[in-house]
């Protein structure tokens, strides 16, 4: 027998349009978007799910020639291409998940308009995805670490630590800009130029050192900092900078709770202005 | 029976022609604000365009295992209320209560995506809908089965024959077993043996104790299907009860005919070469009338506008049945027109059509291409009552009922050879 389900619906709002239990009896579906978006991702690709792979692998081609190469930027005592790659693969996950996110109530518009589920597993589902991607690119970077003999710490206990607050930050920002996206179709369309410019502003290609002292403390308030250099300094045994992993953490912890506030706010208009 | 859903006082309220603003760029809500700053602030103000109130205080309960018939013309508020009840969009103001789950069927093949299989699509449908993964995995050879398309279930479905899509879509949404399932309209489309095997389901469903909601124009569906009905009219509750009364009353008050239909304005109607404006359904002596009895000759007065030469012109009207069937077509001869104000009359004494409500089609067009083309522009309601026509009860028949030549007679041997004796006479 079936649990005895009673819903009540009401125009007013509260905090009870996140629950969690909710979105827990949907798990199922949770699973099948995830499932969709691997699925559907890479059909009628010549290279299928290689491109998961690819698109860091080539990006830290290109940047190993141009800036490892010929402008030799200093990479903190790492090879430059292990030092790229060890940046560029969670950063190519963050700006996938936050196009995704950020687009994602769009791109379902059909499903939105005609079915009931809570719209939260919507942009849940996009950053699951890519996280998939993520630990399937994870794999490369071991390969590369044994490949230039970088020997693996105590500190790579802490990497899962990094990608968990990497993946909570892009959703508190997925969240925020998928639910003004409906409203405003600006973002989907600034957010890649925003993206581009966020890359550069982070230190992906090349390290914080390279950054003014007296400028750092301004640099760091950018919350992908302190998770980049954290990660990077899991994966090679380096030191953490503690105050820049604090206000990343503190951006994260802030931001989730505001955006996730933000999209239950305008979740019940979804459906009409979409 | 206990009462399963309790709706109480619903209310729902659109903004109409502040779409733009809704949906719109920021540049548009910034410049909004720029010019009248205040219009940020003033929320309930002119800025929000027209107030619509798609459901007004409605409140209604259905009981456990009944099938609850929603009927109204369109724009009644029918649509909205399931979205409500599906929690897809929340009223303004009013309550529900629901025991148990609820299955929508507001489309079918909602989420169905083309790169996928017709397998994996009956997984993914099937949990939008609710299912679980285990009960799709139960079900799923009975869902094949059902959707008849056995051969193709591992081909992508943006390689199904729209049959074969909507099928394959009926199929998981036939087999959804929740508490409560609502329905609008998905029966309209798919062909007859379909449509009767899905209606089978339905009733079926409600033998084993489910409830169901369900929205429809086609009123022989509604009458076999639904025991109770509720008939909205601009998003109130005008009858509910016996679905026999609540039909009667709907028919009654014309079904939404009108005589006068005013045709929208065409978005684009500056550069259209023309546009019709007004339709009026009229009897045989051209008064303008809400419903024709049957039989009777009518007449469709359809008034146009031409804003600049056109060549080839014709100008067509057609006729849906109430399942949004192309039934009838008519057109003019073709002919060149100057600009100016026209009308064009369409009129009919031969053919006897059925008792109904056949949606009206108004179509204009140049060398064979419509420029304005207007479905469901007006209702041509076609009235059971008929003096001095002998018809046995006009309802439940065909869409025409003009007499043929028939010949009766018996082919047994007996009868065969006194029919040909009859005939030699």
């Amino acid at each position: 027998m079936r649990v005895p389900v009673r819903i009540t619906i009401e125009s007013r709002k509260s905090w009870a349009a996140l629950d969690p239990h909710d979105v827990w009896s949907y798990r199922e579906l949770l699973y099948f978007l995830i499932w969709r978006d691997l699925k559907v991702r890479y059909k009628q690709t010549l290279f299928g799910g290689a491109w998961v792979i690819m698109q860091p692998l080539l990006l830290t081609v290109i940047f190993t020639i141009f800036l490892g190469r010929l402008v030799r930027v200093p990479s903190d005592g790492v090879p430059y291409p292990l030092f790229a790659y060890a940046g560029l693969l969670p950063w190519t996950f963050f700006s996938g998940a936050v196009l995704a996110t950020g687009n994602c109530l769009v791109g379902n518009a059909h499903l939105i308009t005609k079915v009931y589920f809570p719209r939260l597993i919507i942009p849940i589902s996009s950053i699951a995805a890519r996280l998939v991607d993520l630990g399937v690119a994870f794999v490369i970077l071991i390969g590369l670490m044994f490949y230039f003999r970088v020997g693996i710490t105590l500190h790579f206990l802490m990497a899962p630590f990094f990608i968990l607050i990497l993946a909570l930050l892009a959703l508190g920002f997925g969240l925020w800009t998928s639910a003004v996206n409906v409203k405003y179709r600006d973002v989907g369309i600034a957010l890649p130029l925003l993206t581009q410019l966020w890359m550069f502003a982070s230190p992906i290609v090349y390290p914080l050192s390279l950054v003014p002292q007296r400028w750092r403390l301004v640099y760091s308030m950018n919350p992908v900092v302190g998770i980049l250099e954290g990660f990077r300094a899991a994966l090679f045994g380096g030191s953490f900078n503690w105050p820049a992993i604090f206000i990343s953490t503190i951006v994260t912890l802030v931001l989730l709770p505001y955006a996730a506030y933000s999209f239950q706010k305008h979740e019940k208009t979804f459906a009409d202005i979409i | 029976m206990p009462k399963i859903i309790t709706v109480e006082n619903i209310s729902k309220l659109y903004y109409i022609g502040a779409h733009e603003h809704q949906g719109g760029s920021l540049r548009e809500s910034f410049t909004a604000g720029l010019r009248d700053p205040l219009s940020l602030v003033r929320r309930n103000g002119k800025t929000r365009g027209e107030e619509l109130w798609a459901l007004n205080d409605v409140s209604f309960d259905v009981e456990q295992g009944e099938i609850l018939g929603i009927i109204g013309r369109n724009g009644a508020g029918k649509s909205t209320l399931l979205k409500i009840l599906s929690r897809i969009t929340k009223p303004t103001t009013g309550r529900i209560e629901i025991d148990g789950r609820v299955g929508s069927l507001l489309e079918v093949g909602t989420g169905f995506h083309p790169e996928l299989t017709g397998r994996e699509n009956i997984f993914l449908n099937g949990a939008m809908l609710g299912m679980g993964r285990h009960e799709i995995g139960r079900k799923f050879d009975e869902i094949v089965a059902f959707s008849e398309i056995e051969r193709f279930i591992d081909t992508p479905v943006k390689r199904y024959s729209s049959g074969m899509y909507t099928r394959l879509a009926f199929a998981i949404a036939a087999h959804l077993e929740p508490e409560i399932l609502i329905v609008d309209e998905v029966l309209a489309v798919g062909d007859l043996a379909f449509q009767k095997k899905c209606l089978g389901k339905m009733g079926g469903a409600a033998k084993d104790g489910r409830t169901v909601l369900f929205v429809s124009h086609a009123m022989e569906a509604v009458r076999k299907l639904c025991g109770r009905g509720i008939l909205l009219d601009r998003g109130e509750i005008v009858a509910q009860g016996r679905i026999e009364d609540v039909i009667a009353k709907y028919v009654e008050d014309g079904a939404g005919a009108q005589a006068v239909y005013e045709i929208p304005r065409p978005r684009d109607v500056e550069e259209l070469p023309g546009y019709a404006y007004k339709l009026t359904v009229e009897d045989g002596e051209g008064r303008p009338t809400t419903s024709i009895p049957v039989g009777k000759p009518w007449q469709v007065r359809i008034h146009f506008q031409i804003n600049r030469p056109v060549e080839h012109f014709i100008i067509a009207m057609g006729l849906l049945t109430n399942l949004n069937t192309p039934f009838r077509t008519c057109w003019a001869e073709p002919r060149d027109l100057a600009p100016g104000t026209y009308e064009a009359v369409f009129r009919e004494e031969i053919v006897v059509m059925g008792t109904g409500r056949y949606g009206i089609v108004v179509g204009l067009s140049t060398f064979e291409r419509a420029f304005h083309y207007v479905e469901n522009a007006g209702v041509l309601q076609i009235a059971e009552f008929a003096e001095g026509i002998d018809l046995v009860r006009a309802s439940n028949t065909g869409y025409i009922l003009n007499p043929v030549k028939i010949d009766v007679q018996r082919i047994d041997s007996y009868q065969r050879d006194r029919g040909s004796n009859a005939h030699a006479e």
